[in-house]
């Protein structure tokens, strides 16, 4: 493993002077207009505190502190759904979402896609990956071919497997749904960024009879996925679902880090309703005027 | 060379947006790298349709030439795409039929095959949601006949017709399930998972800027 604590929090330290280093005349080129944003200190704070975090249990990672991950049903179906597919002899379906490459969402799909594909090339199964946006399907090209390669079987790659769609939602919508009912998958796998295509997939693959696994960030899209597909990955699970598939103990602590900060939020929130209820609104409006000051700022 | 310079790119790309992130865009060079780096990245996007537009033509060319079963709609695919690209593509000096304003044969196959047919799609949603509802609300558990109730109360609220009912027990009543159930319970819910969500996004960010995650390369 190539990557170095050290000189990683080396290189965010210096990046934090930089950004704190705002009277710097190599940055400003109007003396009048304020060079740095003070208005977004709080954000820095919390990248800050976000990053100190994750490093701190990645760090814990690599000295060899086992951390706990709860179990998530849907990637641990994974398998199961590919050697489905196997039995069957049908293909296995992957559409890492609608967004394109620049979306975090498409990102975790496409992460996800490598581990998927793994499993895939070591059962010999059909894969069909459907791509909307054509940096999508280069990525995902990419990815498959490497899986490929690292499970020992190049030859069975077929570049065809992933192929662009359509660039419009719902064109590529009716275009996946026309795979789904004429080629069958024994499993749909959808992991990425879903809007209202979300539940006209779900539904034509469970009317397909395929075995269905989904996740997404979006809130509003998972009552569709979790009322048409067998397993549903919830928010976060998305993002941690290459940590969690890979068992690597660095992944993992980036994993923790967020655990705790969202610990933070909660109790945070949970202050701030307490204090509410009590009637303590002299607290709540100091945290009324200071975030003002930020944004007067 | 082809492992260590992606994790590089990511390195440097990420830490030097988020300092733009802080400076202001208009008197400082460091804040403009921000929108400077967005606008390649319209471009790179813009680039690579060629790659798809050769994906698709060679899929599909291939079922035409193996004479794969459907291949007649492959064929349509090939014959639909490039007459929609190439017209698009030409000068409008050249001809009005040419380029994408009103009167283009780009506009018109738009306008009266490509938009109708979306609409279609996304109007059959209403008998997904219909069929996918039937499942769901399927009183078979505590847990089901609670969310079948709730689906229930909150679809009345919400037509007139529903409304005028409920109205009838209680003047407030549609009111309140939109306050306790849709604003309180729902909202809550939805908060909670847009916050996981958020930080679970900034945490994979970290982990790519930092190199540790390299599963997006199809690697690790």
């Amino acid at each position: 493993m190539t990557f170095h604590l050290r000189k990683t929090l080396g290189v965010c330290l210096a990046a934090v002077i930089l950004t704190a280093s705002s009277a710097s005349p190599l940055f400003a080129q109007e003396a009048d207009e304020p060079a740095f944003l003070t208005n977004r200190i709080n954000a820095l704070v919390l990248i800050v505190v976000f990053c100190a975090a994750v490093l701190y249990f990645t760090y814990e990672a690599r000295k060899g502190k086992r951390l706990f991950l709860r179990k998530i049903a849907g990637l641990d179906a994974v398998e199961e759904a590919v050697g489905r597919a196997t039995e069957m002899g049908r293909p296995v379906l992957y559409i890492p979402g609608i967004l394109d490459l620049d979306e975090m969402d498409t990102i975790a799909g496409v992460s996800i896609l490598g581990r998927v594909t793994k499993i895939i090339a070591e059962y010999e199964t059909p894969l069909i990956v459907p791509a909307r946006y054509p940096t999508v399907l280069a990525a995902c090209q990419e990815i498959c071919e490497q899986s490929y390669v690292e499970a020992g079987k190049p030859d069975g790659f077929n570049k065809d497997s992933v192929r662009y769609l359509a660039g419009e939602q719902f064109a590529f919508t009716a275009a996946v749904n026309g795979i789904m009912m004429r080629e069958r998958p024994a499993t749909n796998i959808f992991l990425g960024g879903f809007f209202a295509e979300s539940l006209l997939l779900a539904e034509t693959g469970n009317a397909a009879g395929s075995i269905q696994i989904a996740g997404t960030s979006q809130p509003e899209q998972l009552p569709f996925f979790i009322a048409a597909c067998d397993y549903t990955l919830m928010g976060e699970e998305l993002y941690a679902a290459s940590a969690y598939l890979s068992h690597e103990p660095l992944m993992t602590g980036g994993l923790k880090g967020q655990d705790l900060l969202k610990v933070a939020f909660i109790a945070v929130i949970v202050i701030g309703v307490v204090l509410s209820l009590l009637d303590h609104w002299d607290v709540i409006d100091f945290f009324d005027i200071y975030s003002a000051w930020f944004q007067e700022a | 060379m082809r492992r260590t310079a992606p994790v590089i790119t990511a390195f440097v790309t990420g830490v030097v947006v988020t300092i733009s992130f802080f400076f202001n865009e208009q008197t400082t060079f460091i804040g403009q790298i921000q929108s400077g780096i967005l606008i390649w990245v319209t471009i790179i996007f813009g680039m690579s349709l060629a790659l798809g537009m050769v994906s698709i033509t060679r899929v599909n060319f291939n079922k035409v030439k193996r004479r794969q079963e459907g291949w007649p709609y492959s064929l349509l695919v090939i014959i639909s795409v490039f007459v929609m690209a190439i017209p698009s593509a030409l000068p409008v000096s050249w001809s009005p039929l040419f380029g994408r304003n009103e009167g283009s044969i780009y506009y018109w196959l738009w306008t009266r095959i490509s938009e109708p047919m979306m609409a279609t799609m996304f109007a059959m949603l209403a008998f997904y949601i219909a069929s996918a509802a039937y499942r769901a609300f399927r009183a078979r558990s505590t847990e089901s006949t609670l969310l079948l109730l709730t689906a229930v109360v909150v679809m009345l609220s919400r037509i007139p017709m529903g409304e005028w009912f409920l109205r009838l027990f209680h003047p407030s009543l549609p009111d309140w399930i939109n306050i306790y159930i849709m604003n309180g319970f729902n909202l809550s819910v939805q908060r909670g998972i847009i916050i996981g969500a958020a930080l679970g996004a900034a945490s994979m960010s970290l982990r790519i800027i930092l190199g540790i995650e390299r599963t997006y390369m199809g690697k690790g």
